[in-house]
C-alpha cells in the first residue's frame, strides 16, 4: 500500500523527521506510539500533504505513485484520509453539505456518477447510525460547538463516508471519554478490511486495546526506533519510552 | 492645492447650476408646484458644498477626484428598452422597473397588494398628489442634508412612491429592478423611492441596481422610508451595476415605536460605491438590523457608512457588516451609533468583519459610538483576517480541490449575512452572483 523511505520532514528550516522507514501492506494496521514532540502528528501531516513542511530527502511510493508529487486532495481522491489530531471549526458551511462536496468530488475522480439528494442523505444516515452520530450534528456547521468526542466521532464518520484505502488517524483517541472511545474504535474496527490499512498514531496504549494492530512502531526524535507486535504497546505502557532512548542514545543517557 | 480644490468646485457648481437650469426647462410647467421649490433649495445647498473631498471626515477614504471631471448628460426618466447583460439575481419574481430613474409601466409587473396599498409613480404623485410626498418630507424630518441626497432632490423628476395602510400585510415582496439603460453615457440617474409604512403593517421591499454593461453613468440613489408603530418593514438592497460605474446611495429610515426595520445592503458591483445608511429609532421599543455584505474585487471601492440614531428608550439595533476583499480593492467601513440622552436601556451590537484575500486589498474600519445616555450597551467590534491555511488543508484532504475550498470558506464567511435575507429566490441568487464573481477573480 505504502513504502516510505528515508523520509525527512523539516518545518521553518527545523528539521523534525530524521529518515523514517515504513512500509504498511494492504490489510494490515499498524500503530505509531512515541512521545510528545517526536514527530508523530508531522509524519501524518507530511502524508496528507500539509504544505508548510518541506520534504528534503527520501520517497514515499503509495500504490506505485509518487505520493509527494501529488496536492492533498489528490492524495484524498487516491485514497488516503487523514483524520485530525485537532478537527477544524469552519462555521457557515454544513457537516452535509461538506461530506457531499467532498465525496462528488473524490467520486468525480474515480470516474464515478455524483451521487443525488436522496442516494447521498440515504448513505448519510446509514453511516450515522454506524457512528452511532446524532443526526443534529449533520446538519450543524462542520465540528462548530462540537465536544471533543463529537469532533472525534465526525472524523471517523467522514472516513466511514469518503471509505479511504489509506486512513491515518491522528491522535483519534486523545480526549475522548472510554465510552466515545469504545464507540470510536468499534466505528473503526467496522470500517478495517483486507483491501484497506490503518495507520493509528498515538500517545497511549489504550486505543489499541479496542483497535489491534499488527505492527507497533516507536517513533523517537524523527526516527523509527523499534517496531515489534502488539506486545510491545504492552511493554511501552509498562516501562514508559525513556528505556528505548537509553538503548538509541546511550551516550546521553550516562549521567 | 486648496486652490485648485477650490476652483475645480467653483467649477463643478457653475456646471451643476446650469445643468439645473437645463433640467428646469424641461419640467415646462412643474416649476410652479411646491416641489420644485424644495429642488431650488437643494440645488442651492449642494452648489454651496459641491463633491465632497476626502478633507470631510465623512469621505475621508473616499476620494471623488474620478467623478469631479465627468460632464454627466440627464436622461429622461423611464423611456427607453431594458438593455441586455443586466446582472439581476435569478430566483426573484419579476417585479417594478425604473429605467434611468423613472419608472417604466410598460416593463413593470405590480405585485399583488391588498386594498388600499399604492405603488405609483413618483411623477405621478407630484402631479397629482404633491401633498402626499410633502408629508413624507415632514414626517422624516430630514435635517442636514448629504450633499449627494441635495443633488438627488434637486433633480428629482420620477422614482416611485410606495404607501401601505395601517393594519395591512403585504406577502408578496415588492421588488424593484432599477436599471441605467447606458443609451447615453456617462449619464447621471437619480432613482428616488418614498415608501411610507402604517401602523402594524408589514411590507418588504427589494432593489435591485443594474445597469448596461460598459457604461460609466453614476447612480445618485436615494430611499426614504417612514416606519409607523408595530409595522414590520425589511429593505434589501442589491448593487451590481457595471463595473465602470459609479453608485452613491442614501438610504434613510424612521421608526415608530415597537416597530422593526431590517435592512440588508449588498455590494457586487460597480467602480465606486458609497452607501450612507441612517436609521433613526423614533419610537420606544424599535429595533433596528442593519446589515452588508461586500464584494471587492478588481480594483473597485466600497464604502459603508452607517448612522443608528437611538431617539428613544428600549431600543434595539443590531448591525453586521462583513467584506470580502481581492485583487487591488478597498472597503472602507464606518458605523456611527448615537444614543440620545433620553435613550435609556438602549442595546447596541455592531460587527465588522474582512476578509482580506489579496496583499494589494485594504479595508478602513471605524466604530464610532456617541453615548450620552447612562444605562444602555453598546458593544462593537471589527476583525480584519485572511483565509486560514488550516481550514484550506481541512477542505482538501476530504479531495476537494484548493480553488474549490477557496470559494467554500469565502462563501461560508459570507453565508451569516445572507442567510438573514428573508427571501429565499434572492438568497440562492445571491449564492450564485457571488459563486461568479469569485470565479472571475480566480
Amino acid at each position: 500500500m505504502i513504502e516510505i523511505r528515508n523520509l525527512h520532514a523539516a518545518i521553518d528550516g527545523t528539521e523534525i523527521l530524521h529518515g523514517i522507514d515504513l512500509t504498511i501492506r494492504t490489510g494490515e494496521v499498524h500503530a505509531i506510539m512515541g512521545p510528545n514532540g517526536s514527530g508523530k502528528s508531522t509524519l501524518a501531516q507530511v502524508l496528507a500533504g500539509r504544505e508548510a513542511y518541506d520534504v528534503t530527502e527520501g520517497s514515499v511510493t503509495y500504490q506505485g505513485h509518487d505520493l509527494l508529487g501529488m496536492k492533498p486532495e489528490e492524495r484524498a481522491q487516491e485514497g488516503i484520509f487523514l483524520a485530525f489530531q485537532y478537527p477544524i471549526e469552519i462555521p457557515g458551511i454544513s457537516n452535509t453539505y461538506f461530506l457531499k462536496a467532498a465525496l462528488n468530488a473524490i467520486r468525480k475522480h474515480r470516474g464515478m456518477e455524483e451521487l443525488d439528494a436522496m442516494e447521498f442523505l440515504k448513505l448519510v444516515k446509514q453511516k450515522a447510525a454506524l457512528m452511532e452520530m446524532d443526526d443534529s450534528l449533520l446538519n450543524r456547521p462542520v465540528n462548530q460547538g462540537f465536544s471533543g468526542g463529537e469532533k472525534k466521532r465526525n472524523e471517523i464518520f467522514q472516513m466511514a463516508m469518503l471509505e479511504p484505502k489509506l486512513a491515518v488517524l491522528d491522535e483519534t483517541d486523545s480526549g475522548l471519554d472510554i465510552d466515545a472511545l469504545r464507540t470510536v474504535a468499534e466505528g473503526v474496527n467496522r470500517l478495517r478490511n483486507d483491501r484497506n490499512a490503518i495507520l493509528l498514531v498515538t500517545h497511549y496504549q489504550r486505543l489499541l486495546n479496542y483497535i489491534v494492530p499488527d505492527v507497533v512502531h516507536v517513533l523517537m526524535d524523527g526516527r523509527i526506533v523499534r517496531s515489534g507486535g502488539k506486545e510491545l504497546a504492552l511493554e511501552l505502557e509498562e516501562k514508559g519510552y525513556d528505556w528505548l532512548r537509553e538503548d538509541y542514545h546511550p551516550s546521553e543517557a550516562a549521567h | 492645492m486648496s486652490g485648485t480644490t477650490a476652483s475645480l468646485r467653483d467649477r463643478q457648481a457653475a456646471w451643476f447650476r446650469s445643468a439645473f437650469e437645463e433640467f428646469e426647462r424641461s419640467l415646462n410647467g412643474e416649476t410652479g408646484r411646491p416641489f420644485h421649490q424644495r429642488r431650488r433649495e437643494a440645488i442651492a445647498a449642494f452648489a454651496d458644498s459641491g463633491f465632497p473631498t476626502t478633507h470631510e471626515e465623512e469621505w475621508r477614504f473616499t476620494d471623488l477626484t474620478p467623478l469631479a471631471g465627468i460632464r454627466f448628460a440627464l436622461p429622461a426618466p423611464g423611456v427607453g428598452e431594458l438593455p441586455e447583460g443586466l446582472g439581476i439575481p435569478s430566483g426573484l419574481p419579476k417585479g417594478i422597473v425604473l429605467i434611468n430613474g423613472g419608472f417604466s409601466p410598460a416593463h413593470s409587473r405590480l405585485p399583488q397588494l391588498p386594498p388600499g396599498c399604492r405603488i405609483e409613480s413618483l411623477a405621478q404623485v407630484l402631479a397629482r398628489t404633491p401633498g402626499d410626498v410633502e408629508d413624507h418630507f415632514s414626517r422624516t424630518a430630514i435635517q442636514g442634508e448629504n450633499p449627494f441626497a441635495a443633488l438627488g432632490t434637486a433633480f428629482t423628476r420620477d422614482g416611485l412612491f410606495v404607501s401601505i395602510p395601517p393594519n395591512t400585510v403585504v406577502t408578496e415582496p415588492i421588488v424593484i429592478l432599477t436599471a441605467a439603460a447606458g443609451q447615453t453615457s456617462p449619464a447621471l440617474l437619480h432613482p428616488r423611492l418614498f415608501v411610507s409604512v402604517g401602523d402594524n403593517s408589514q411590507v418588504s421591499l427589494i432593489q435591485i441596481f443594474a445597469g448596461a454593461p460598459g457604461q460609466q453613468s453614476l447612480t445618485n440613489a436615494l430611499c426614504d422610508i417612514v416606519i409607523g408603530d408595530g409595522a414590520v418593514v425589511t429593505y434589501d438592497k442589491i448593487q451590481n451595476e457595471p463595473p465602470e460605474m459609479y453608485h452613491i446611495a442614501t438610504i434613510r429610515s424612521r421608526q415608530g415605536r415597537s416597530s422593526t426595520f431590517a435592512s440588508t445592503s449588498v455590494t457586487l458591483g460597480g467602480a465606486l460605491t458609497r452607501n450612507t445608511i441612517t436609521a433613526v429609532l423614533d419610537g420606544d421599543g424599535a429595533e433596528a438590523t442593519l446589515n452588508g455584505l461586500y464584494l471587492g474585487t478588481g480594483g473597485r471601492l466600497i464604502d459603508n457608512h452607517t448612522a443608528i440614531d437611538h431617539a428613544k428608550p428600549h431600543c434595539n439595533s443590531y448591525e453586521l457588516y462583513k467584506g470580502i476583499l481581492a485583487g487591488r480593492s478597498r472597503g472602507v467601513f464606518n458605523g456611527k451609533i448615537f444614543v440620545r440622552k433620553d435613550a435609556q436601556k438602549t442595546d447596541a451590537k455592531q460587527t465588522n468583519k474582512n476578509l482580506i484575500l489579496s496583499d494589494d486589498a485594504a479595508i478602513d474600519t471605524k466604530p464610532q459610538l456617541e453615548i450620552y445616555a447612562n444605562d444602555v450597551k453598546c458593544t462593537h467590534g471589527a476583525t480584519i483576517g485572511q483565509l486560514e491555511e488550516e481550514s484550506l488543508f481541512y477542505l482538501r484532504t476530504r479531495g476537494i480541490n484548493a480553488d474549490d475550498a477557496r470559494d467554500l470558506l469565502i462563501y461560508a464567511f459570507a453565508s451569516d449575512v445572507i442567510d438573514r435575507i428573508p427571501h429565499p429566490g434572492l438568497r440562492a441568487g445571491l449564492q450564485s452572483m457571488i459563486h461568479d464573481a469569485l470565479q472571475k477573480e480566480r
